[in-house]
């Protein structure tokens, strides 16, 4: 089991550092939206794979579904009304 | 190397990338992602803070409770993260606001047209 | 300019990355609880009779703060109401949401939207047994709002009935929390009700119900708070 979990955790890590970057330097705006997203996906498991179940679902919860449902809606208002 | 160096170096790793994005970028969108990614940082820091290595998540189902202080990690950062969580959706709900009454404002997102207040 | 300005933040960066990396050196993991989560697990399950740990912290030892908490989000909500309320669309003007909803979005909506409350509710009943509680089943309370809004964008859902739920469950909250200084010992002591058989259902004395009424309180917070940007209008 722990021998699992360290190459796991190290795996999401990456993968976080990873989507982080493409957050940062990714030049369209809903790639960005999506991979800070991406980022609390995986921090979720991490927090899973801390022993904190309870955080885990509130990061899934709010931090990766809620906060970026707002993104979304608020970037595809800004777009149309900047396509007027 | 420990599930909590990893954890938290990668929590460090991920505050310095948010800033550095709501530091530079000059979209108002990208700097609130930004943030968003520093506030993760922060939480997995704080989790990680409490875990201490070989015990299980704080929930008395299949532990005694007479044998919980030897099994269980520490639960209050716990505690701490989640009320930090759902805090951190309404700075965020906030910063989309204003976000959008200053496109409504000026039609423009880039903050470096706003020199209202500069000297 | 903009080449200085990036090499200041740099500078700035790497000497906050320099304090993090002599945090990050010189932590050193702890082996046994500290004193306050000693306390903790050793005495949860017999003073609140609660399985999970988190949510006896949560809400009864530390219940004022999530008590200020929930008035946070209130206020956030409220903010976010007042900032968007000069872009509101008048209250006929429908179909401004995000796209169209097809035909499966809606009839997919009036199938899930009730599974999606119901989990909501019993993710936050459950929550002195199972992780979960007030806080992740308001937000999923919230998701079913969101669902309903992108199947249906031109109704809206009452804004009364919203502020109802809301002020109805944080005013009970407190009315709770004062009982409890009178009863028990102290604000929001949850042993006003019988503690009952520990990892029953009913047991854990007031927390299943103070957590129900934290969840509908978040998730009225945040469906106001989507409502309010869904509410929005073009600018003309």
């Amino acid at each position: 089991m722990n021998m699992l979990l360290i190459p796991m955790a190290l795996v999401l890590a990456v993968a976080m550092i990873g989507s982080a970057a493409l957050a940062l330097f990714t030049s369209t705006r809903i790639t960005a939206v999506l991979a800070s997203g991406l980022v609390s996906l995986f921090a979720s498991v991490l927090f899973l794979l801390l022993a904190a179940p309870d955080v885990a679902m509130t990061e899934a919860a709010i931090g990766s579904g809620l906060t970026t449902f707002l993104f979304v809606f608020v970037l595809s208002r800004i777009r149309r009304e900047s396509d007027q | 190397m420990s599930m909590t160096s990893i954890a938290l170096a990668t929590g460090f790793a991920l505050i310095l990338m948010g800033l550095y994005g709501a530091l530079t970028h000059r979209d108002v969108i990208r700097m609130i992602i930004g943030f968003t990614i520093a506030d993760a940082g922060v939480n997995i820091v704080l989790v990680a803070i409490g875990v201490i290595t070989g015990r299980e998540a704080p929930i008395l189902d299949t532990i005694a409770p007479a044998e919980a202080a030897q099994r269980i990690i520490d639960p209050v950062p716990q505690a701490l993260v989640l009320t930090a969580i759902v805090i951190g959706l309404g700075v965020t709900a906030l910063m989309l606001a204003y976000a959008y009454r200053l496109f409504r404002f000026r039609r423009s997102l880039d903050i470096s047209e706003y020199r209202d207040l500069k000297w | 300019m903009n080449l200085a300005r990036n090499t200041i933040v740099v500078v700035l960066l790497a000497l906050l990355g320099m304090a993090f990396y002599t945090l990050f050196a010189g932590y050193v993991p702890d082996e046994s609880l500290n004193i306050s989560a000693l306390y903790y697990a050793e005495n949860t399950a017999a003073e609140t009779g609660a399985q999970n740990v988190v949510a006896a912290i949560i809400v009864t030892y530390r219940g004022l703060d999530t008590l200020g908490e929930v008035t946070v989000l209130f206020l956030t909500a409220a903010i976010v109401g007042l900032v968007l309320a000069e872009s509101r669309a008048p209250k006929k003007a429908a179909g401004h949401g995000i796209l169209p909803p097809g035909e499966l979005l809606t009839t997919g909506a009036r199938l899930l939207v009730p599974m999606i409350l119901l989990f909501g509710a019993y993710v936050f009943i459950n929550g002195h047994l199972t992780p979960g509680g007030g806080f992740q089943g308001g937000a999923i309370l919230a998701s079913g709002a969101i669902l309903m809004l992108l199947a249906d964008p031109g109704k809206r859902f009452s804004h009364g009935l919203i502020s109802r739920i809301e002020s109805i469950s944080g005013l009970a909250y407190v009315v709770i929390g004062v009982i409890g200084a009178i009863w028990a010992g102290g604000f929001l002591d949850n042993a006003i009700l019988p503690l009952g058989t520990f990892g029953s259902l009913a047991s854990a004395g007031a927390i299943p119900l103070i957590y129900a009424l934290i969840g509908l309180k978040v998730g009225a917070e945040f469906s106001s708070m989507l409502q309010s940007f869904e509410e929005t209008e073009d600018a003309a």
